[in-house]
């Protein structure tokens, strides 16, 4: 009995996210933001390139170009370089396109520079414009469908065990996705959205695909946390794939070492078009596309599109 | 702080033949084997070290493996707590430890073609591939057949196997794979300097970054000779102890979840969020990741002294009045109560760490025994009881929480003394050329962490996390057999494992 007032006492904890915009959101570093400085002080900026312990950070010709996907937000490049670099306090940093987290100081708003979508010689991921707009529309009419009643499926394909805290946080009372008609499953065959963190291991590649396949059409892939996304301090180990991109079909891509429980629920929202329209809350300020293409030989790079 | 460690007094050398009964020995004559490590000598060789725990030390002892010889006499017939150490051991160096009495792959099932990993040797490895198909079940007989529960558990968890076989009820009989995690970690550390080395430490076992972290900075600082302020101890402790108030409160939750105490359930994963989000105001990072560095601690909590004890004392009277009324709650404390007994005979015998050795009567605490950061200027209380079943361990856990509390507020009063350190330095500076090997530890709120972590000029050439964890889940299987199928969640709750910190 006496756990009825206890649970009554303390009123609503419950969030407004995405309704309204969450203080909390803003309150930490999501990921790093490059600042718009001239290309000058970018040329001596090798030394930031050097120090990423995960090469996030690339010199470009004209300028900085910085993968979210594989930023693990240590924030040693901030510390060297505050000129070039800052912590950027935002929360909505998953992307429908892998290209899409990879951000540059180089020339702005050339969208003209980037090669259609799968043309030859296209920068493999990055995306201008009209193809996310595209790729938006056609996850929209996938998932048109699920919108009151999304099932979700968590696997751990080599995480850290950070990022099932995370996820698991979603369900207390201050995130309540229940409230949001989204729910988590036991059951492959139940599931709407695969939610997947690790860095996929040569263990889990098995288990992981039968989870897919066991999945009813439509279903919608999220990687979740930078293992997921590019095996983050892992990639390029013996036990482990650079990250989810090269076995399944990855819809929606979330940063972070772990992503925080709003970037996780931005990013679910995200894959079933459930985010409102009107933009810029908890927003990452820096979000044009890439102009540069992606190294050569990184797998995770060429699964922009979903399948 | 850690000058037993590296001290050649406190370790000694033997004949391969003779390493199985000197670590026997000394186990019955009362010292704890914390594990047993492999380092690649090169050319070729492996060197095998047990260390052991006594009271303000932890000894070593030392056998060689020379080049060219794929055996050595098994340690687990007379030390049963060496299993899988020789098993993990057996998979990643190819060395068959003879008469071991089940020496099936635990780590990593590897193809027949596929060279061991050796960490620490620093040969080149192809792409790994595995076999993951389903374990065969070992129990046959009328009425009894197998669960195979994951890798994909249900519900948000980390990927564990588990095969539980049973006649319907009772589970006399649970097997484990925890090797799908597996992510070869201990190679990834190799090459990199100690700055990037802590960022690794921190991914070993994602909920106990801090510890981890601490353990390796320990390790690198006492190669390099390096003190580290008192100032960066304190914010050691500090982050430490917040740590463990969150993995205890979510042991708590899980069991809360596992009896369907819905309110419970929903009060204790509020107050978790709480502590994680006291963490990142300190820190910007829920996890405390980038406080811990090798020299020290990257700056000052980012609270001011009064805003940190009130947030403390807040959370302390909250989690007092719901944790008080949780431990009186009848329909709960009836599911945890001989529940997953771990006799205290088995948890000395085996060494059993952290909270599941405290709840089977083993009292040691390295905050204690071997004191590191600033554990010897805090007002440490300890807890144990000797019931060993999920109840006692949640008793220790919920008696952790608040002195843990206490431990952090009194750490903020001593920073807000202490003040800036000498020059505002909060991290004393590493040679960036340093040479050697040493080990260090933390309590992590599993247990004990050990790092053994050797450095070439300034880059990691072998760094060995040895987790609570991995210590403390060969015991898992040996909490079941009076137990029925309802009752594994509260066991597997009460033993508060990180799936992470097994694999690897």
């Amino acid at each position: 009995m006496p756990w009825i007032s206890r649970g009554l006492r303390g009123g609503i904890l419950t969030s407004r996210y995405p309704a309204q915009a969450d203080g909390y959101g803003e309150r930490w570093a999501g990921t790093i933001r490059l600042r718009h400085a001239g290309g000058g002080e970018a040329r001596d900026s090798t030394g930031l390139a050097v120090a990423c312990p995960t090469q996030a950070i690339a010199v470009t010709g004209d300028g900085l170009e910085l993968d979210r996907g594989r930023c693990v937000v240590c924030g040693r490049c901030v510390t060297l370089r505050p000129d070039l670099v800052e912590l950027d306090h935002a929360t909505e940093v998953g992307s429908l396109a892998r290209g899409d987290l990879v951000v540059s100081t180089g020339e702005q708003g050339d969208e003209d520079a980037c090669a259609p979508l799968g043309a030859p010689g296209a920068a493999p991921g990055s995306l201008p414009g009209d193809d996310l707009a595209r790729l938006r529309a056609s996850l929209e009419l996938r998932t048109r469908a699920l919108r009151r009643s999304v099932h979700v499926r968590h696997v751990d394909a080599g995480s850290d065990g950070s990022e099932e805290w995370e996820i698991a946080a979603l369900t207390n009372p201050v995130y309540d996705v229940q409230r949001l008609g989204i729910f988590f499953t036991a059951s492959p065959k139940h599931a709407d959205v695969l939610l997947v963190t690790g860095a996929a291991t040569a263990g889990m590649i098995g288990p992981l695909r039968q989870t897919y396949e066991a999945m009813p059409s439509p279903k919608v892939v999220i990687a979740a946390g930078t293992d997921a996304v590019s095996g983050g301090l892992l990639a390029g180990g013996y036990a482990t794939d650079g990250g989810i991109g090269s076995i399944l079909p990855v819809d929606v891509w979330i940063p972070g070492s772990p992503p925080s429980p709003f970037s996780l629920l931005h990013g679910i929202l995200l894959a079933v078009c459930l985010l409102p329209a009107a933009p810029g809350r908890n927003r990452s300020h820096d979000t044009r596309p890439a102009l540069v293409p992606h190294q050569p030989g990184d797998p995770s790079a060429t699964q922009g599109s979903p399948s | 702080m850690s000058d037993l460690s590296s001290d050649g007094a406190t370790s000694r050398e033997l004949p391969l033949e003779d390493l199985a009964a000197a670590i026997g020995a000394a186990v019955r004559g009362g010292m704890r084997f914390a594990g047993l490590f492999a380092i690649p000598e090169p050319p070729g060789g492996t060197r095998l070290r047990a260390m052991l725990a006594e009271p303000g030390g932890l000894p070593s002892i030392d056998a060689l493996v020379p080049p060219g010889h794929h055996s050595y006499p098994a340690i687990t017939p007379s030390v049963p707590a060496a299993a899988w150490y020789e098993r993990e051991i057996r998979d990643l160096y190819g060395l068959h430890p003879s008469d071991h009495p089940r020496p099936d792959p635990l780590v990593l099932p590897r193809p027949a073609d596929y060279p061991p990993p050796r960490p620490g040797a620093g040969e080149a490895l192809p792409p790994l591939t595995v076999d993951s198909s389903p374990l065969p079940a070992h129990l046959v007989g009328p009425g009894v057949f197998t669960i195979a529960y994951g890798p994909v558990r249900s519900g948000v968890f980390e990927s564990v196997e588990y095969l539980v076989e049973t006649p319907g009820e009772e589970i006399p009989h649970l097997r484990s794979r925890v090797y799908h995690k597996h992510r070869g970690m201990e190679r990834r550390f190799e090459g990199m300097p100690p700055e990037d080395g802590v960022l690794m430490a921190e991914r070993a076992e994602g909920v106990a970054s801090v510890a981890h972290a601490t353990a390796f900075c320990q390790a690198v600082e006492d190669i390099a000779g390096v003190s580290i302020p008192r100032q960066a101890a304190l914010v050691r402790s500090l982050h430490g102890e917040l740590e463990r108030v969150a993995n205890h409160l979510d042991s708590v939750l899980r069991h809360t979840e596992a009896a369907g105490q819905a309110v419970a359930y929903s009060r204790m994963s509020y107050h978790k969020e709480r502590v994680m989000r006291l963490r990142a105001d300190l820190c910007s990072h829920r996890f405390g990741r980038g406080v811990v560095l090798p020299g020290g601690v990257s700056g000052p909590p980012l609270l001011r002294p009064g805003e940190l004890e009130g947030a403390i004392g807040e959370l302390e009277g909250a989690l007092r009045r719901d944790l008080e009324l949780l431990m009186s709650t009848p329909s709960f404390l009836d599911r945890l109560r001989g529940t997953g007994v771990i006799r205290v005979e088995k948890a000395a015998a085996h060494g059993a760490l952290g909270p599941v050795g405290r709840g089977s009567g083993q009292a040691e605490d390295v905050r204690r025994s071997r004191p590191y950061a600033a554990y010897a200027e805090l007002p440490l209380r300890t807890h144990h009881r000797d019931e060993g079943d999920v109840l006692a361990r949640q008793h220790v856990r919920v008696e952790e929480i608040f002195s843990a509390l206490d431990l952090a507020r009194h750490a903020a009063w001593a920073l807000e003394d202490a003040g800036e350190p000498p020059d505002g330095a909060w991290a004393s500076p590493v040679d960036p050329e340093a040479s050697g090997e040493s080990t260090g530890w933390a309590e992590a709120p599993q247990g004990e962490v050990l790092y053994l972590v050797r450095l070439h000029q300034g880059r990691l050439s072998r760094a060995k996390p040895r987790s609570a964890s991995f210590h403390n889940f060969a015991l898992f299987p040996d909490a079941f057999p009076k137990d029925i199928l309802t009752d594994f969640a509260f066991i597997e709750a009460s033993f508060g494992i990180s799936i992470a910190g097994v694999a690897g």
